[in-house]
């Protein structure tokens, strides 16, 4: 094993160190998971436990790996090593090579088919989606798109992706049936994350440089409304919005702002910030536990995970990771 | 054409710190077509595009003005420009137009107007302009942005500069038919002198040449100085004696020379040259005769792009590039693509293909361009200068990126580099 563990410090403030020593002691039972964290400069993922919040492992994996997610039923961990240009396969409770998929040029952010099969995948370099069957790893489809494709979010029902360009500043809707885009709808610059509510009513696109969120209605590709940033003490500039994540109810969003190191938390009614949450710097991806009682964000800057508390919305932990942490998911085992 | 080197393209301050060796074959390669050409379509996957607009595609003809220069060679057989200096920026900007264009209905096209002789560039230029094209990207010295601005006052045309670093043409001789990608020189020199403060290298040592354009770097040092807390603590003018710069075994004469000419020099912390023309100063690090680092328009430069830069994206950038020039970005290359790119995303937002539309929406409060600089980039509404994150970097690598932290600014801490509002001294833009 080649486990490093460590365990982080939290060092920007001593109301999250109270807030920790408060949520140590209510450390209520919930499920123990496991957090997969790609670090994007150590070609490593690190391995957390979601009740010690420590590391328990560190294991090595292609090169530059940022986006990570899971198979539908749990026994893949799948990273696009976006130097290796291709998508490799982990059996995630091993942590051993399964395989290789095929990916198209620097893969840089997939999603699964809600039924677990196919995989769509952005290859930024490319001005393409490529389609993967990942039991046969044949590539089904390549889909153009704009210049630099980044985002992609899938609706629940599996009818309709959606995917970002970075450079042409779009969201385009795809049929998945039929491979075509049937819509392209213009967000402010540099879209990075799509991200669908669980009823499939709303589609949240993050746009980096804009410093916005374009909620989108996917049935009529109208503009439902557009969630702005503002921080007293902090450039408007430096307000970069990216990773967004939606509690399952649909009442929550989170959303990661980069380098102003904050977390939005977002009443979805009236698309107006709650409340920012000071985590660790240039945070980017966030993945839930599946319990929704944790949210994990990954700092790429300070090279630390930080945990929120999603009931309470305070920051419990920072949990030092590789080198720019750069994607993170958990998996209910 | 062929190897004479009075027809190399101008290189500002920023591009003649020696970027790379592969430079030197684009530079020896047969020059390349450059009539009028077609969008194109190099990046964009082939194939039926799903979703396009019904109806016409509108079109628009983008003009690259390039002046040929006579200018003495560079020191270094590594800081030959390539023919297509800038051209390529233009070419990839285009296809970057062109791809989300094809989701719009909208298409540019671009047309190099390329002439020694500025009469004639202006006259070509003139003739694309009433054909319809309302856009002019500028790569020439400062006086020909000038003669052009002037040419094509009255007509619904408006000229990015992407070719001169001048100060004055954003100052006292700023047009409102001009605005700026090419960073001013002072802006180039506030990037760097926060940078030295940053480090607490605070006491400068200057050596100038003797051009206008190297004792015009000089002055924006001073006020640099002068800004953040700098101190010239000697300043000396080295005369470049001219001669071929190949004579056979010239380092002996150079290691005597440099040391020398450094000697008895007051206490200092860094060598800056002011050497625009790149005719001296990449004989200074390593010769000096106090152990110091050289900075300035050799040594550590400041500069609106590096062809190593890989932060906030920029490594997808560099690559699609490289598979369209088959060489680095240089910074012109990257000037030049602001400029193209600020008109197509001037065209996407305003959903527009009109002359007038487009020129207000880019003027406007509204316009941002995400340009792999980690932040918005934004034309300065007092004199049309774009504002921009400065690269600080050696010839292999960025050191830094300025504004550094600790340099605060009411509004836009990019405005700590460059003429701010209240200094300005435009007054077209404001009347």
């Amino acid at each position: 094993m080649d486990g490093e563990v460590a365990v982080g410090k939290w060092t920007s403030g001593t109301a999250t160190g109270l807030a920790l020593a408060a949520w140590l002691t209510a450390a209520a039972p919930g499920g123990a998971y496991t957090v997969f964290v790609t670090n994007e400069k150590d070609n490593t993922v690190t391995i957390i436990d979601s009740t010690k919040l420590e590391v328990v492992r560190t294991v090595k994996v292609g090169q530059r790996p940022r986006g990570i997610i899971l198979s539908k039923d749990h026994k893949w961990l799948l990273i696009c090593a976006s130097d290796d240009n291709n998508v490799q396969v982990f059996d995630a409770r091993t942590m051993e090579y399964v395989k290789t998929l095929p990916s198209g040029p620097d893969p840089e952010l997939f999603v699964l088919h809600p039924s677990g099969n196919p995989l769509y995948i952005a290859n930024e370099d490319d001005n393409l989606v490529t389609v993967v069957d990942i039991e046969t790893d044949k590539v089904l489809a390549e889909i153009p798109v704009g210049v630099e494709p980044e985002g992609m979010g899938i609706s629940p029902d599996g009818k309709l992706l959606v995917n970002t360009s970075e450079t042409t500043n779009m969201a385009h809707f795809i049929d998945t049936a039929t491979y075509t885009t049937i819509a392209n709808v213009l967000v402010d610059s540099r879209p990075r994350v799509a991200e669908f509510t669980a009823d499939g009513a709303q589609v949240w696109v993050s746009a980096e440089i804009g410093g916005t969120v374009t909620v989108i209605d996917p049935k009529t590709r109208k503009i439902l409304g557009k969630v702005e940033f503002q921080i007293p003490g902090v450039n408007q500039d430096a307000i970069q919005p990216v990773g967004v994540k939606i509690t399952r109810d649909g009442k929550r969003a989170f959303v990661a702002l980069g380098p102003a190191n904050r977390v939005a938390v977002i009443d979805t009614a009236t698309f107006k910030v709650e409340r920012y949450l000071l985590v660790g710097q240039r945070v980017w991806q966030l993945a839930f536990t599946p319990d929704e009682r944790l949210l994990f964000t990954t700092n790429g800057t300070s090279n630390d995970v930080s945990v929120i508390d999603v009931e309470k919305l305070r920051v419990v932990r920072s949990i030092k990771a590789g080198r720019y942490p750069w994607g993170v998911v958990v998996a209910p085992f | 054409m062929g190897e004479n080197a009075s027809e190399w393209p101008r290189c500002g301050p920023a591009c003649c710190a020696g970027w790379r060796a592969s430079l030197l074959s684009a530079a020896f390669a047969a020059q390349l077509t450059l009539a009028p050409m077609a969008s194109g379509q190099q990046q964009a996957p082939s194939g039926p595009i799903p979703a396009a607009p019904t109806g016409k595609v509108q079109q628009m003809a983008i003009v690259l003005a390039r002046e040929l220069r006579d200018l003495p060679p560079p020191l270094s057989l590594l800081d030959f420009p390539p023919q297509d200096d800038g051209v390529a920026g233009a070419r990839l900007a285009i296809n970057d137009n062109n791809t989300t264009g094809r989701f719009l209905g909208q298409e540019f096209t671009l047309e190099v107007v390329q002439s020694g002789a500025v009469p004639e560039l202006i006259s070509e230029v003139i003739k694309r302009v009433d054909a319809g094209a309302a856009f002019v990207v500028a790569d020439t010295s400062a006086e020909t942005v000038l003669a052009l601005a002037d040419a094509l006052k009255g007509r619904d045309a408006l000229i990015i500069n992407a070719g001169s670093s001048d100060d004055r043409l954003r100052e006292k001789e700023c047009r409102p038919n001009v605005v700026h990608t090419a960073p001013s020189r002072a802006m180039l020199a506030d990037g760097l002198a926060q940078y030295l403060v940053w480090k607490q290298w605070r006491r400068w040592f200057l050596v100038r040449g003797t051009g206008r354009d190297d004792e015009a770097f000089a002055e924006a040092l001073r006020r640099a100085a002068k800004r953040f807390g700098g101190k010239i603590v000697e300043e000396r003018a080295f005369k470049v004696e001219s001669g071929s710069r190949r004579a056979d075994g010239g380092h002996e004469q150079i290691q005597q020379q440099i040391p020398t000419f450094t000697q008895n020099a007051p206490a200092h912390d860094v060598l800056l040259v002011a050497d625009e023309g790149g005719q001296f100063g990449e004989y200074f690090p390593y010769r000096t005769w106090d152990a110091r680092p050289v900075a300035g328009t050799q040594g550590l430069v400041p500069t609106s792009w590096h062809p190593a830069l890989e932060q906030w994206g920029a490594t997808q950038f560099q690559n699609r590039f490289r598979r369209l020039a088959n060489r680095p970005m240089r910074p012109l290359d990257y000037d030049v693509w602001v400029a193209v790119r600020s008109i197509g995303e001037a065209a996407t937002r305003a959903k527009s293909m009109t002359p007038k539309a487009l020129i207000a929406y880019l003027k406007s409060a509204d316009f941002d361009l995400a340009a792999f600089k980690g932040r918005k980039l934004t034309y300065r509404p007092w004199n049309g200068q774009l504002r921009q994150p400065i690269l600080v970097a050696t010839a292999k690598l960025p050191v830094t990126v300025s504004p550094q932290p600790g340099f605060l600014h009411q509004f836009s801490e990019l405005d700590t580099l460059g003429i701010d509002r209240p200094e300005t001294e435009c007054r077209a833009y404001s009347p």
